[in-house]
């Protein structure tokens, strides 16, 4: 999660982070869980990425606020500017389609269109999701997704003209 | 790959359109090209279904002799429960001005007309009085976002607007089936969706669609999609209904993942 990135405006605590992580990417990103979110500042925190400070409330628990150290700072940066990564290559439905021969399922098509239909009704939720989101940030996830989802149809085309 | 296949008409009928065994053989100059073999679909009242597949698959061919703009060379197409593939041209352009709207990758609108004349033309051929044409030609415009244009030439508008008239024209006839080719073709994303939102709800209002396109997300605006390979079906799926965003997730988490990879890596 882009924790650091978060933590680099200001302070916050776990679910705040959850929320803001909700708020900018929208419907269509994977809700983070919680826990996960604690597990990931914990480590982060072990490795001197941020730091953490209770905070006593009166009517609640204390809670566990975390701030970026500078060492999670010069982390970011770092992050922002590395280049990320390319195309897939270790895709899951490819290595079914090229392993399955050995496997003994020899329906390629079969499996072809099984993998086209489930990518199709993909773009389908993802289009109806897009069509309801404002301009923005979480709307640019969807139509990505939607993009890659097209150049993976490309693809299947491209596997069944040599492999059907 | 039968199982989402409509046996008939979605009411059980005799569907709109059914082609059985349908070929295509283009013979030039000694050298023959088969771009359809054996397709066999069927097309329900008020179904709205895409065409896709590489190119060179003869998904245009396939809605050409559809639309009666080619004559197969061996097979039977039935439109509305009339055999049609054997049709003069004469008749095959009567059953279009009635029954068909088509929509041309390259529009085909009539150049010295102007916007508003092309859509009413269709309309006045598919026999409607001046006073109906004139209704439905406002009325489709308006829906295109194209009123301002009525008056316009058509060279004097984008490829964008001229995509849009050309789908007004088709509908002007209020036909029972709607062929289109490409409709998106040449439209950026904002007149794609315009044309996906009218779409959409001319096929809520019943109208029966079959469209060939490449485009994904206009293919998935159709309840099926028909995949062409080769000259024959490969695959004729019904979607599923758009589902809430925690069941349309894993794309947009594989798009998403690459975000935290660094930071677990790093942290």
């Amino acid at each position: 999660m882009p924790l650091l990135a978060l933590l680099a405006k200001e302070p916050a605590h776990g679910y705040e982070l959850k929320m803001l992580l909700e708020q900018i990417f929208g419907e269509a990103y994977p809700s983070p869980n919680i826990g996960q979110i604690y597990v990931t500042l914990q480590r982060l925190e072990r490795d001197g990425l941020v730091r953490s400070q209770d905070v006593v409330q009166q009517t609640r628990p204390n809670k566990r606020v975390y701030e970026l150290t500078d060492a999670g700072r010069e982390a970011l940066a770092e992050w922002v500017d590395a280049p990320s990564d390319g195309p897939r290559i270790r895709d899951d439905f490819f290595m079914k389609l090229a392993l399955s021969p050995l496997a003994g399922a020899t329906d390629r098509l079969g499996l072809i269109n099984r993998q086209r239909r489930d990518y199709l009704n993909q773009i389908r939720s993802l289009s109806s999701l897009a069509a309801a989101a404002e301009p923005g940030v979480a709307r640019l996830l969807v139509e990505g997704a939607i993009l890659h989802l097209q150049a993976d149809l490309d693809w299947l085309e491209r596997c069944q003209e040599e492999l059907v | 790959m039968n199982g989402a296949r409509l046996p008939a008409g979605a009411d059980g009928g005799e569907p709109l359109l059914r082609t059985c065994n349908v070929t295509k053989t283009f013979r030039a100059d000694g050298v023959s090209v088969t771009a359809v073999r054996g397709v066999d679909i069927s097309l329900g009242q008020g179904e709205f279904a895409a065409i896709m597949g590489p190119s060179g698959s003869g998904k245009s061919t396939l809605l050409h002799l559809l639309g009666g703009l080619e004559r197969p060379t061996s097979g039977e197409i039935w439109l509305d429960g009339q055999r049609v593939d054997g049709l003069s041209q004469a008749r095959w352009a009567m059953m279009r001005r009635r029954h068909i709207g088509f929509m041309f990758q390259f529009f085909n609108l009539v150049s010295n007309m102007t916007v508003a004349d092309n859509v009413e033309l269709a309309a006045l051929m598919g026999g409607a009085t001046r006073r109906q044409a004139r209704e439905r030609r406002v009325e489709l415009l308006g829906d295109l976002g194209l009123s301002a244009r009525a008056d316009a030439a058509p060279a004097r508008l984008s490829g964008g607007e001229q995509q849009r008239v050309a789908l007004a024209r088709a509908l002007a006839n209020r036909p029972s089936l709607l062929l289109a080719d490409e409709p998106t073709g040449s439209l950026d994303s904002s007149g794609s969706q315009a044309v996906l939102r009218l779409l959409t709800r001319v096929h809520a209002d019943g109208q029966a669609i079959l469209l060939v396109t490449h485009d994904a997300r206009v293919a998935t605006a159709a309840e099926r999609v028909i995949s062409l390979f080769d000259g024959m079906v490969a695959d004729d799926a019904a979607l599923l209904p758009p589902l809430r965003p925690a069941a349309a997730r894993p794309a947009a988490a594989r798009l998403g993942s690459a975000l935290p990879t660094v930071l677990r890596l790093r942290g």
